[in-house]
């Protein structure tokens, strides 16, 4: 399992790195391995607010659909459309194939380290 | 009492007691007392000689007109043989949904022929497998077109009424508003359409011909829509299209249509089919199933179901749509249809249609019965006349004949298709000129 | 195998109009400017490229199609010929109501039939499936509602265990879903069950028998909490194909349902439709049904339109001719025959249940009714074979699966539904089968994984078909 030291994680296997008052999200190489191959991925529009621990994108393999839970509240900045076009980006590099980046960054969840999350993840 | 039940009674009670059950009673204790059934109020059963009469009585008392002049939303085509003994075919007929490719694969290629046929016909990239029939189809597109910035549904008024009703009917449940924008000379009336349609339009949707028959300007509708940032939802007439402007090239972004007029018998009503395709862009806003080509672990060509997650069964309360069982025996049907007449075949059908209507409409206008509407029209228009409308109808079923359908006192919509000669249309005229004189 | 856009040349067709007897029209504008591929075949091309596709396609006519919860049973021919009818089949749907008597009465038998197996007072036939019938019930309940001016109740409850169609026609109809855990025996939870409802909820939609097989017990006590909070009760007739004749889902408290045609009244599937879901209710309801309903009339029969209308869920009257194989079929078995069919559906999968008990794990080891479902869990724990794997390997034996991953409160499920027209003989014949696997499963787990290994293709990648869409040919 590969977890960057440089990111922080959520319970709910999404990463999050923060700059200043923005930060870029995706999916942690746990998740994009339990989810299986990506066929698709939904994700919310530029200027959309985001509210932290609720839902702003799904994931979708051949015979599931999950929720990808926002970090962070704030405004949506940017999107990677390059997932629209090409989801299995996530399973090959998941922490090259961010998901969104937001501004404004306001409340977050509680967040882990790169080793509290590989613990986490071992209970999993 | 017939039954498709093959065990006999002691092998029944035989294979109870090998379980562990005295007998039935046993078995179906789980079932409280206090609900259990004690008499069904149903006729006893019968053999099937018996069943056959009693079916085929009913049948019989139905009337079978020797020719139909009527359409309004179920067209009576000439269905060849061919279709009717491929659809037949157990394997087709007793097959369900296809979830195990491996030995579904007659019945996924058989869809994604259909869906090749449907984008052919309407010029789009993506169809569906089907869905109920063409009023579901243009409900189900309207949910298509609506996100958090577009929700109100815009519907000409050249529709056919019934498709209306269920687009307002599914809109009821969604709590969607819907506007119908108003007809002016037995068309859409675009610029009121322009000045109706404000931001928040989800779509516009009009009929192509329209209910009266006429043929609208869908690249005006087109435009009405996108100015507005809306989608322009077109019901089309299937066999219309062999020579009419494909959806597509009048700038549509979804069409959909009632099916039955390839190859399925009117029955009353059904089973008919919905069609629905759209632009490449919408291809994840569709509902339904999709059948794609891919190719197995050896690299065989081989077709699924894909595109799942968009459905019920994986998306639950998230999915557009809750249709799982859709028409598929149907969407074989039109497969087999357009396969057996083929381009020229669907063109003769479709140049028949307009050219018979139009003899129609000539001779009836000769013994004053007026064009209501003065645009061009495909295989149906409205007639005004002085005489009442249910006079000419009851004339005309003396004589075996299903004439138009009656819109008020002295309006009648009339349709020809390839099955009515023009001796027939003849006799038509000739009764109504009675009635008239 | 080609497709029909493969095969054949162009100018090779199909003789089958003739000339034009009258004058040519040309439409002056609006013309196709587009060309317009199909197939040029000749009949000979097209009908053996349709047997070919026949060939390639598992019904039940071609073996034993143990699909839970989709009730696969024997569909009987004398429905097929009736259905095809002339007298049937050349009816123009908006002909007039005197020249249809016919029709009407068809209608208007199974309305009445289908009302005294299910408990209902009145029913409409217009729904087209399962999916659609749930769509029209919740919509008869959001105008119950509505007519009080009961506006809080925006609530559906819906069991964790329920189809999948549920919660989604929950939505279509404008309300949100509530979902509720079921117990350890997969019923419903009642404290679960009593802390949802309140003042919000519009209604509960549940099956009984259950989607795991068993018949709820408490299912008074259910119907009950619901009503007393103010709620309808919504029964989801995919499983009535195990109770008809024994008990009616009106006497349980339930004031809507829809009844699935192509399930329990034998009409066919036809690889995913035409069904047909016609919607019962009570009679308080009655007043919101849609489209029109057969009546009995002074002269004979009668389209009757509801007062207080839903309006209509598709247009005409509704998948006609697969109420003509349904009022064949139960107008076949009658009284006797009806509990008859359910009895055996039960017996039979209580027997394979027994049965395969020994080398299946049972999700639920109980009295099932009409199915059952059997958990690989362990299995894929302990030598990675999953239920996928099993159901892949049957196909080898010419048996289509039954359900897979199917309902999601059990892992690695497998529900199998027998249906009452299976011989003893071929349940015995599966049995050994599905041991035999079990068996294959532990010596040699990767041809297991790897199966199927005699069908004419092998498992498809679905990963490849939904990255990159191949929806249509391309010419």
């Amino acid at each position: 399992m590969n977890t960057p030291a440089e990111l922080k994680y959520t319970k709910s296997h999404e990463w999050v790195k923060m700059e200043g008052s923005e930060a870029t999200i995706g999916l942690s190489d746990f998740a994009q391995n339990a989810l299986g191959d990506l066929v698709f991925v939904n994700l919310p529009e530029v200027g959309d607010a985001v509210t932290a621990g609720e839902v702003f994108a799904d994931v979708e393999s051949v015979k599931a659909v999950s929720d990808v839970y926002c970090p962070v509240s704030g405004e949506v900045a940017e999107i990677n459309e390059e997932l629209l076009d090409d989801p299995a980006k996530i399973n090959e590099a998941p922490y090259d194939a961010w998901f969104i980046k937001v501004k404004n960054v306001g409340d977050t969840e509680e967040l882990m380290t790169a080793d509290e999350y590989e613990k986490h993840c071992e209970n999993e | 009492m017939g039954r498709y039940v093959p065990n006999t009674k002691e092998e029944q009670l035989k294979m109870l007691n090998e379980i562990g059950y005295k007998d039935f009673d046993d078995l179906f204790s789980v079932i409280p007392d206090s609900v259990r059934l004690k008499d069904l109020d149903l006729p006893a059963g019968k053999s099937e000689l018996e069943v056959s009469r009693i079916i085929s009585e009913m049948a019989a008392k139905n009337k079978q007109y020797k020719a139909i002049y009527r359409g309004a939303g179920a067209y009576d085509h000439y269905i060849p043989s061919i279709v009717k003994q491929i659809t037949s075919k157990e394997e087709f007929v007793t097959a369900y949904t296809p979830y195990q490719a491996e030995i579904s694969q007659g019945v996924l290629q058989s869809i994604f022929e259909y869906q090749t046929a449907i984008c052919q016909l309407t010029g789009m990239d993506v169809s569906n497998a089907s869905v109920y029939d063409g009023g579901t189809a243009a409900a189900e597109a309207c949910a298509m077109c609506k996100d958090r910035k577009h929700s109100t549904v815009y519907v000409s008024e050249t529709t056919d009424p019934k498709v209306v009703s269920v687009i307002k009917t599914y809109c009821f449940g969604s709590n969607t508003e819907v506007k119908m924008v108003p007809a002016k000379n037995g068309l859409t009336d675009m610029d009121e359409a322009a000045k109706m349609m404000t931001e928040g339009a989800a779509c516009l949707y009009i009929q192509q011909p329209n209910y009266y028959g006429q043929i609208e300007d869908a690249h005006k509708a087109a435009d009405v829509a996108h100015n507005i940032g809306a989608k322009l939802i077109m019901g089309v007439n299937p066999v219309s299209l062999a020579i009419m402007e494909t959806p597509r090239e009048a700038g549509a972004d979804i069409a959909v249509g009632e099916g039955q007029p390839l190859g399925l018998p009117i029955a009353f009503g059904g089973p008919y089919i919905g069609f629905m395709a759209c632009v490449s862009d919408m291809m994840r806003k569709i509902p339904g199933r999709i059948v794609g080509e891919t190719t197995d672990d050896a690299g065989n060509r081989a077709f699924v179901l894909t595109l799942q997650a968009r459905e019920q069964h994986i998306r639950r309360e998230k999915s557009s749509s809750n249709i799982c069982s859709n028409e598929a025996l149907c969407a074989m049907t039109v497969s087999v249809y357009l396969a057996a007449v083929g381009r020229d075949g669907l063109e003769t059908v479709a140049n028949a249609c307009a050219s018979k209507a139009h003899y129609l409409q000539k001779e009836l206008e000769k013994i004053g019965l007026k064009k209501k509407f003065d645009g061009e029209f495909f295989h149906e228009f409205v007639t005004t006349s002085s005489a009442p409308a249910d006079k000419i109808l009851a004339a005309l079923d003396n004589k075996g004949i299903l004439g138009g359908l009656k819109l008020s006192d002295n309006e009648i919509l009339w349709c020809a298709t390839e099955k009515n000669t023009k001796a027939s249309m003849d006799e038509v005229v000739a009764t109504v000129k009675e009635v008239c004189a | 195998m080609k497709l029909i856009y493969e095969i054949g040349e162009e100018g090779r067709k199909l003789d089958l109009f003739p000339e034009l007897d009258v004058e040519k029209y040309e439409l002056k504008a609006n013309k196709r400017n587009v060309e317009l591929h199909l197939p040029h075949v000749s009949e000979q091309e097209l009908s053996r490229h349709f047997t070919n596709l026949a060939k390639r396609t598992h019904g039940v006519n071609d073996g034993f199609y143990p699909l839970g919860s989709c009730t696969m049973k024997y569909n009987p021919k004398i429905d097929e010929e009736m259905a095809v009818l002339p007298g049937f089949t050349n009816v123009h749907p908006l002909a007039p109501v005197e020249s249809v008597e016919g029709c009407l009465e068809v209608m208007e038998t199974l309305q009445e039939r289908l009302c005294k197996i299910a408990g209902m007072d009145a029913m409409t036939l217009q729904p087209a499936a399962g999916a659609h019938g749930e769509f029209t019930g919740l919509l008869l309940i959001k105008a119950y509602h509505e007519s009080r001016n009961d506006k809080a109740r925006t609530k559906i409850i819906v069991p964790d265990s329920a189809h999948g169609t549920n919660p989604a026609s929950a939505v279509m109809a404008g309300f949100e879903v509530i979902n509720i855990p079921s117990d350890d025996k997969g019923c419903v939870d009642l404290d679960g069950l009593r802390n949802a409802v309140g003042p919000d909820t519009a209604g509960l939609m549940l099956t009984n028998p259950n989607t795991v097989g068993v018949f709820d017990k408490n299912i008074l006590e259910i119907t009950k909490i619901v009503h007393e909070a103010g709620g309808l009760c919504y029964y989801d007739g995919a499983n009535l194909n195990a109770v008809m004749g024994q008990c009616r889902p009106g006497d349980m408290g339930f004031d809507v349902l829809h009844i699935n045609l192509h399930k329990t009244f034998a009409t066919p599937h036809g690889g995913g439709g035409p069904g047909s879901g016609p919607v019962g209710c009570k009679e308080f309801l009655a007043k919101f049904l849609p489209g029109f309903t057969a009546v009995k009339s002074a002269n004979g029969f009668d389209k009757k339109y509801a007062d207080n209308t839903i309006g209509n869920l598709r247009t005409m009257a509704g998948n006609f001719l697969v109420m003509v194989k349904a009022l064949t079929y139960i107008t076949t078995l009658g009284k006797e025959g009806i509990k008859e069919a359910s009895s055996n559906a039960v017996l039979n999968a209580n027997y394979m249940r027994v049965k395969l008990s020994k080398t299946y794990h049972m999700a639920y080891p109980v009295t099932c009714m009409h199915e059952f479902v059997m958990t690989l869990e362990e299995e894929h724990k302990n030598i990675n074979v999953s239920a996928m794997d099993i159901a892949k390997s049957m196909l080898d034996y010419g048996i289509h699966p039954p359900t897979m991953y199917f309902p999601l409160i059990v892992h690695e499920a497998l529900m199998v539904e027998p249906t009452e027209t299976e011989t003893k003989e071929e349940m015995d014949h599966v049995i050994n089968v599905l041991k035999e696997i079990h068996e294959k499963a532990e010596k040699d787990p990767e041809y297991v994984r790897s199966a199927p290994h005699t069908t004419v293709i092998n498992r498809p990648d679905e990963v490849g078909a939904a990255r990159n869409p191949i929806v249509a040919f391309k010419f």
